[in-house]
């Protein structure tokens, strides 16, 4: 492949990484908003509390990842949106709502502050189920039929579960006492929906895309790709078990929470598989729908240069609010 | 309707509530930069209560900032979907030069700001003094770039440079001329002037509130001797800009220019129309009221001074009716706020900057005018934006030509309805959010000390309780 040809293929996967980043990044956020109703409201303002420094700077992810699709993919991004169109903005509306709940809810009124709490509940769940949806509208294609409506439908109740059980092993690392002890019972509540939304998609997807069928159930490859399917059964049962022990609150309370992102990437990383080289499955490659080389050139520019220093103060700030720089003194 | 208008309708309205946010955050991010750097170097010093006032006004104005903040994010989210959802044919046509200027947008200014603002506003105590400076002025720096960046793109729209077609595609052949298009730099100036005014205004409005209401004492007389400091240096020269900016586009939209004016035959010695009532059914004004001469003198510095009319860009000019009445908004705006500054300056001046000294009656008028950056910010933006129709680029490409064909009239309806409900509910809690705020600043102040004695570790510092326990992995 020349330069120019593999452009689109690089920009497919810095798009690729952004969407990912942002599922597990904000997935946490939108887990623990979905969470809100069951705490007390001292509960309420630590969970606020464990996402306030991130969830703004989680939420950018989408804006590259939408970004990537409309300035690297314009005509992928007018089909994709232009199909989407309805949950779209339903999926706008739940992120207004949560996104300035939460800035509300500390600055109101008391009286309004039960209303800004329940509008945070209600704008996480419908920015969830929406993109369940949207990912289930995706996967397949946009086929029409009875069967892929009801497969987006199956996604857009498992999208949030995974995202409540990212909630509350986030939230079983950041916190303690009490809260925490709930949020280990939120995660095993949440694990079973989980996981069976997850098994019942991947039997599903080859069932709705020929495509997809063909890529995974070839020999050879199927003894390779059976790598991804295992070790995300082996990381889940894994997490199934230290929700079983008391140890999950004490020193290993971070790895439910890091085994989960692993399971994303291994998801990731089948779906990628399943899709590549198609931008819009089955109707528009990467190549097909790219824009000038020229103009990716430059932006590839910008991201060689940015994208790392993202990285950077990204991991500078989850070390600033990691409780690291504590014996500094009081402001 | 047709889908056309609703998708414009649909559009105008998420970036008329969008700009209502950045207006502010953008000036604010400087601002309080400022208020932190005299906290600094008050905080040694002998006058306590100087020092105090300003970190309570850096405290309180930082909360405004996140707010706002929010909201600017959430409805910018919002946009970066609705260049798809309503405008799919813009990306295909010119997706190679609002692309890289999107996507520098998205990786130098978005991630920026929002990757520090965290840092800026609960990483007191957990980065030292300088570390959170240095975000606090990221935060700003990011705010103002994301400013150019967007600044750049619409110029190009308004005045395309650096470009070359071929099969209907646009490509760059100049970055440099993209960039630093004909009405780049002044469009880019009279924004960042314009978000500047509307922090004054919002400044000096709040405090003055809180001044008739008896709290904030120690931090409200300084912040609104800060804004109305602010307004007054910035308002004359943003009426200079602003000219230089109407000149422009009387070289490179000379259709906009009659518009505003509301000229329909080419004249000479053109009069300024005070009011009139622009009728596109008869092409001609209705009720007006004139100036001889003025609108010539004005706009080409000449007392007999060609303007060309709106008869000679037939079927390629914008409706005149909405341009001329929101062009006087902004400018009337404009000169109220000129007046109001100068006067309340130098009257605060004259009281010896002792805010108990002023009469009540002014300090309503200044809380009256807390959010007349708003209405002269969208007025203006009105004015650029509906100007440049029926133009997505001015004169290259039709906004009729890009629209996106699959959504039904009913479905834009439908999400219209829901954006304007939401965006109406959310203007109204912003304000009144402020306003209780405001009145309730020590009490706020309060509720955020019981907060961080309350937060887990890892969140933030806590002054009370010692912090213990293997919660973290490090």
């Amino acid at each position: 492949m020349t330069f120019d040809a593999t452009l689109p293929v690089v920009f497919m996967a810095l798009m690729g990484v952004s969407m990912l980043v942002y599922v597990v990044s904000d997935g946490y956020d939108l887990g623990v908003g979905m969470l809100m109703h069951r705490a007390t409201d001292a509960e309420k303002d630590v969970m606020i509390a464990s996402i306030g420094p991130f969830w703004d700077a989680n939420e950018t992810w989408l804006v590259l990842g939408v970004g990537i699709l409309l300035i690297a993919f314009p005509q992928a991004h007018g089909l994709v949106l232009g199909e989407l169109y309805l949950p779209v903005a339903l999926m706008l509306v739940g992120l207004t709502l949560r996104g300035v709940a939460f800035d509300f809810r500390v600055k109101a009124k008391d009286a309004h502050k039960n209303t800004w709490d329940r509008l945070f509940f209600a704008g996480s769940t419908l920015a969830a189920v929406a993109q369940g949806w949207m990912l289930g509208r995706y996967v397949s294609g946009f086929g029409t039929g009875w069967n892929y409506p009801l497969f987006a439908a199956a996604i857009a109740g498992a999208l949030p579960m995974a995202y409540v059980l990212m909630g509350a092993t986030w939230l079983i690392m950041k916190t303690e006492g009490e809260l925490q002890g709930r949020a280990v019972e939120w995660a095993r509540m949440a694990w079973a929906p989980m996981v069976g939304g997850l098994v019942l998609i991947s039997m599903a997807t080859p069932w709705v895309s020929a495509t997809v069928r063909q890529r995974w159930f070839a020999l050879p490859e199927i003894i390779a790709l059976s790598a991804i399917p295992l070790m995300c059964g082996v990381s889940l049962l894994a997490v199934r078990s230290l929700l079983g022990t008391r140890h999950v609150r004490g020193p290993v309370c971070w790895l439910p929470f890091t085994l989960l992102i692993l399971v994303f990437v291994l998801g990731f990383l089948g779906l990628a598989y399943s899709i590549y080289p198609y931008v819009v499955l089955d109707r528009l490659t990467v190549w097909q729908a790219a824009s000038s080389p020229e103009a990716l050139k430059v932006i590839l520019l910008g991201a060689c240069i940015s994208v790392p220093a993202i990285a950077g103060y990204t991991v500078f700030s989850y070390r600033v609010f990691r409780g690291k720089a504590a014996e500094l003194k009081y402001a | 309707m047709d889908a056309l208008l609703l998708a414009r309708m649909q559009f105008a309205a998420n970036i008329t509530f969008h700009i209502l946010f950045p207006t502010i955050s953008i000036g604010m991010g400087w601002v309080l930069l400022f208020f932190r750097v005299r906290w600094l170097s008050t905080r040694h010093g002998s006058d306590k209560v100087a020092a105090q006032g300003w970190l309570d006004a850096y405290r309180f104005w930082t909360k405004v900032f996140a707010l706002t903040f929010a909201l600017g994010v959430v409805s910018g989210i919002t946009m970066s979907f609705q260049f798809g959802t309503n405008w799919p044919g813009f990306m295909q046509k010119v997706g190679n030069i609002a692309g890289p200027l999107l996507g520098y947008e998205v990786l130098t200014a978005f991630f920026l700001e929002a990757g520090f603002l965290g840092v800026m506003l609960f990483g007191h105590g957990k980065v030292s003094e300088r570390v959170h400076l240095m975000a606090t002025c990221l935060v700003a720096f990011g705010t103002t770039l994301s400013a150019f960046w967007i600044l750049a793109l619409n110029s190009w729209m308004q005045t395309p440079a650096g470009h070359g077609i071929v099969d209907g595609i646009y490509h760059v052949k100049s970055w440099f001329d993209v960039v630093f298009n004909p009405s780049f730099p002044y469009r880019f100036t009279h924004m960042v002037l314009a978000s500047g005014l509307t922090c004054a205004f919002l400044l000096a409005g709040l405090s003055a509130w809180q001044l008739l209401r008896g709290v904030a004492q120690r931090s409200a007389p300084r912040v609104l001797r800060v804004g109305l400091t602010l307004a007054g240096l910035l308002i004359p020269v943003q009426i200079v800009v602003g000219d230089m900016h109407g000149l422009n586009t009387l070289q490179h939209q000379p259709a906009k220019i009659a518009a505003v004016e509301g000229v329909w035959q080419t004249e000479r010695g053109a009069p300024l129309l005070l009011f009139a009532i622009p009728d596109l059914e008869t092409r001609s004004n209705r009720f007006q009221v004139k100036v001889p001469k003025l609108a010539s003198v004005i706009l080409t510095h000449e007392i007999d001074g060609e303007i060309k009319g709106l008869n000679e860009f037939r079927d390629r000019h914008p409706p005149p009716l909405p341009l001329f009445f929101a062009f006087r908004a902004m400018v009337g705006m404009g000169l109220l706020m000129l007046a109001t500054s100068w006067l309340g300056w130098w009257l605060y001046r004259r009281a010896s900057w002792r805010a108990e000294r002023l009469p009540r009656a002014l300090l309503g008028f200044f809380a009256a005018m807390t959010f007349s950056g708003w209405i002269a910010t969208v007025s203006g933006w009105y004015v650029t934006e509906i100007g440049r129709q029926p133009f997505i680029v001015y004169g290259l490409i039709r906004t009729a030509d890009v629209v996106s064909t699959v959504p039904t009239p009913a479905m834009i309806g439908v999400t219209l309805t829901l954006y304007l409900a939401l965006y109406l509910a959310l203007i109204v809690a912003y304000v009144s959010v402020l306003k209780y705020m405001a009145e309730k600043p020590e009490e706020l102040l309060e509720i955020e000390e019981l907060e961080r004695a309350a937060t887990p570790v890892g969140v933030a510092t806590s002054p009370v309780l010692p912090i213990r326990g293997a919660a973290w992995t490090s």
